[in-house]
């Protein structure tokens, strides 16, 4: 009885040999996002403090920011989102075909969000809203600037806004990119036949991942575009 | 390699590639903790070396050995090194490694490939932070990088930042795998709390680098951004708000302190009932204040701002809190002792080195309520009463934890062993000029004598004298304590596969382990220190 109990467990324990366990493979991830939750929770930490005594000017600065391109965007990540959940169920349903076009898919809406920010960005810096730009609070000129004529230039705590509003949504976009890749490789694995029905943890801690880069933007878009 | 019985087996070492590529390709725990431990040791004998510098400076009251500017860059560099270098990979990144998947009946970490690469970003953090050392201006700051003067200034502040953030993340990355490793791995049988002390230890200093560290990473990137960019997120001159970003780093920097020296308390919870063959006093005690202290930790870290300008009520609350953590600390020590008392004790190097620990931590932890007590900090901040405090924790703390386990899993990673006289002695020499070194600090400090100056007034040149003295003998015992391990790691007497008795897992299996530790996996029938129920008298097969 002891022996037979004894013999099983070991054979539960001989999974861990092969590097299969995807209970464990996902924790990791989970993990992995506590820490990005508290890597942008900085940010966000330092975004209330300066909200908090400058609210005025952060609402000033925010109206310059477009909140239709901003909820074309929300929209888009969250459909994206919804085709990753999705295409993990059709793994499980065993359609690969299908969970490859779903993830495709995402990485269409990658791409069209980041275009929009490509544009949004670029426009800001047509207008001179960038750091070292001589209407932008700081640097060594732009700070001379500034003391010469000060009715140019933004007050800074509206640079602060932009400031913070670079990083953010700039930290967000390289985990747009970096989350793509990931849905990438996991579309060759697929088609490698790596990932399939009965083996699909990494697909799942992709979209995972992928969910993490949603649920931050949900928080970005009403903290920049809308209060 | 041979067992003492004669028995013929393929270690570690033999396994896999031979050779330098062999090794840093290796995803072996154990070739990864020893890469770990080259490279820390390498790095600390450096800091070592900037320190002596320091103190060789301070050996009269004029400055006369280095420029001014030069003795800024050696203090922070001698702190960047020893924190994110030594201290905090420390412990885990070395024994935690080698040790600490065996005591759990595991064959590796959840992760073998990313604990390499964990390694490759220590290396590659350490390699930018040595470079400023050739690159342009060293570093002026201190370790904490405080700004507005961190922004300020010219110097290389920026490299050094982001090799921190490097380091941050190699370190979050060990705490992950360890994590991961402890919820899925332990071996059939073992529950959570029939975890070896140091396993649980090293799980609650996982989840400190995986809450904490982050927070330093964006913290030090937005003080890059401050500077590449000329924008002003901490730079009053522009708005910013300076104690914003002590603020942010000592939210992870203060459970920093909680990486660096829990793995130690866990290391000391093995080594006490192994020599004194007795089962440990206390262990849920000592596994939930493990967590406890992990959890408080993290609300303590206002302590280092009393004169920054907090408000009143912020500094009684992070005031009374630090009082508060206190507490597991203290939980433990009692624990320890308690475990002693009345044991067979086997004053062996590994517990001298854990004695010194208890010591040395005693005086680092009540030196660290006085300097948490409010109307005592105003007093004593920014003294030397600080520097001998926090030398007390980290170097009485951590070091001698560290080099106790050195001692103590050494026969385990060499499977030979070193001479105990030459072992003690070498303590006793680094033990002497640890105290000459450290104490004159706490007595400068309360006299007054200011922190991070090249000169002094001449009233201080008394304990001044005799700390560098003291350095000195520190330096010799550390140099003859390194020197007798490496000797013995190719000349020492073979040993077996459990020289200490101890019970658990890793003392199970060969000196030095196989590749994938254990034949079979092994199935866990009693606790890791059950002495009460084990005769020990008893050879190892009979015992069961």
């Amino acid at each position: 009885m002891a022996q037979a109990a004894e013999l099983h467990l070991t054979e539960a324990h001989a999974e861990h040999d092969e590097h299969r366990d995807d209970i464990g493979s996902k924790l990791g991830m989970w993990f992995f996002l506590f820490t990005e939750i508290l890597l942008f929770g900085g940010l966000f930490i330092v975004y209330s403090v300066y909200r908090f005594k400058h609210a005025e000017a952060f609402a000033t600065a925010s109206a310059e920011l477009d909140v239709f391109i901003g909820t074309i965007n929300t929209l888009v990540l969250i459909t994206s989102s919804m085709t990753v959940a999705m295409s993990i169920s059709a793994i499980q349903r065993k359609k690969p075909r299908l969970a490859i076009n779903l993830l495709w898919f995402t990485i269409f809406c990658a791409g069209v969000f980041m275009f929009n920010k490509y544009f949004e960005w670029g426009h800001k810096f047509d207008h001179g809203i960038y750091p070292g730009s001589s209407i932008f609070p700081g640097g060594s000129t732009a700070r001379e600037a500034w003391q010469v004529t000060p009715s140019e230039v933004f007050a800074p705590a509206e640079g602060m806004f932009f400031v913070l509003y670079y990083l953010m949504t700039g930290l967000h976009g390289l985990h747009v990119i970096i989350g793509s890749i990931f849905i990438i490789v996991i579309i060759a694995k697929i088609k490698r036949g790596t990932q399939s029905h009965d083996n699909f943890a990494q697909h799942e801690n992709a979209g995972l991942y992928w969910h993490l880069v949603d649920l931050i933007w949900i928080y970005l878009f009403p903290l920049m575009y809308l209060i | 390699m041979k067992e003492l019985d004669g028995t013929e087996y393929v270690s570690f070492y033999e396994s896999g590639k031979k050779g330098f590529i062999g090794w840093i390709t290796s995803t072996d725990h154990k070739r990864i903790g020893l890469l770990y431990f080259y490279s820390l040791t390498a790095f600390f004998l450096t800091a070592v070396m900037l320190g002596l510098v320091m103190r060789l400076e301070l050996l009269t009251p004029e400055g006369n050995l280095v420029e001014p500017q030069t003795y800024n860059g050696i203090f922070t560099l001698h702190g960047v090194m020893m924190i994110f270098l030594f201290v905090i990979p420390g412990i885990p990144a070395v024994f935690g490694n080698i040790a600490m998947p065996i005591m759990i009946g595991a064959k590796d970490v959840a992760f073998p490939r990313l604990n390499l690469m964990s390694w490759y970003m220590y290396v590659a953090g350490a390699f930018i932070a040595l470079s400023t050392l050739v690159v342009g201006e060293l570093p002026d700051t201190g370790w904490t990088f405080y700004a507005p003067y961190s922004v300020e200034m010219g110097n290389n502040v920026i490299l050094a930042a982001l090799a921190a953030f490097i380091l941050g993340f190699s370190s979050i990355l060990t705490g992950l795998n360890f994590l991961t490793t402890i919820h899925r791995l332990r071996a059939p049988g073992m529950k959570w709390f029939d975890m070896p002390l140091f396993a649980w230890a090293l799980y609650a200093t996982g989840w400190i680098q995986l809450l904490a560290t982050p927070v330093v990473g964006i913290t030090l990137l937005m003080l890059v951004a401050e500077k590449a960019l000329g924008v002003g997120l901490f730079d009053p001159a522009l708005g910013g708000d300076p104690v914003l970003y002590q603020h942010l780093f000592w939210i992870y920097s203060h459970p920093a302190v909680y990486i660096m020296v829990l793995p130690g308390m866990g290391v000391v919870s093995e080594i006490i009932p192994v020599f004194a063959k007795r089962k440990i006093f206390g262990y849920k005690a000592i596994a939930y204040s493990s967590l406890a202290i992990a959890f408080v930790g993290y609300f303590v870290w206002g302590h280092h701002m009393y004169t920054s300008g907090m408000s009143g009520p912020a500094r009684v609350i992070f005031s009374v809190l630090t009082f508060l953590v206190a507490i597991p600390s203290a939980i433990k020590v009692f624990n320890w002792l308690a475990t002693l008392y009345k044991g067979s004790i086997d004053l062996g190097a590994p517990l001298l080195y854990t004695l010194g620990f208890i010591f040395l931590f005693l005086i680092g932890g009540l030196t660290g309520l006085v300097n948490g007590a409010l109307a005592a900090d105003i007093h004593l901040h920014d003294t030397y009463f600080v520097v001998g405090h926090f030398h007390y924790v980290m170097f009485g703390g951590t070091g001698y934890a560290f080099f106790a386990a050195m001692h103590y899993w050494f026969p385990k990673i060499t499977g030979r062993v070193y001479s105990q006289s030459a072992a003690k002695t070498a303590f006793w020499v680094q033990f002497v000029g640890f105290n000459m070194l450290y104490f004159p600090m706490l007595i400068l400090g309360m006299m007054g004598m200011p922190r991070r100056y090249y000169s002094y007034l001449p009233e201080f040149e008394f304990w001044n004298q005799v700390s560098t003295l003291g350095s000195w003998v520190m330096v010799a015992g550390l140099l003859a304590m390194f020197g007798i391990l490496a000797r013995a790691w190719n000349h020492g007497e073979r040993v077996g596969r459990n020289p200490w008795g101890g019970l658990t897992l890793e003392w199970t299996v060969e000196s030095p382990p196989t590749l994938f530790n254990f034949a079979k996996i092994p199935v866990v029938s009693h606790g890791p220190y059950d002495y009460d129920k084990i005769d020990m008298t008893q050879p190892e097969e009979a015992r069961a």
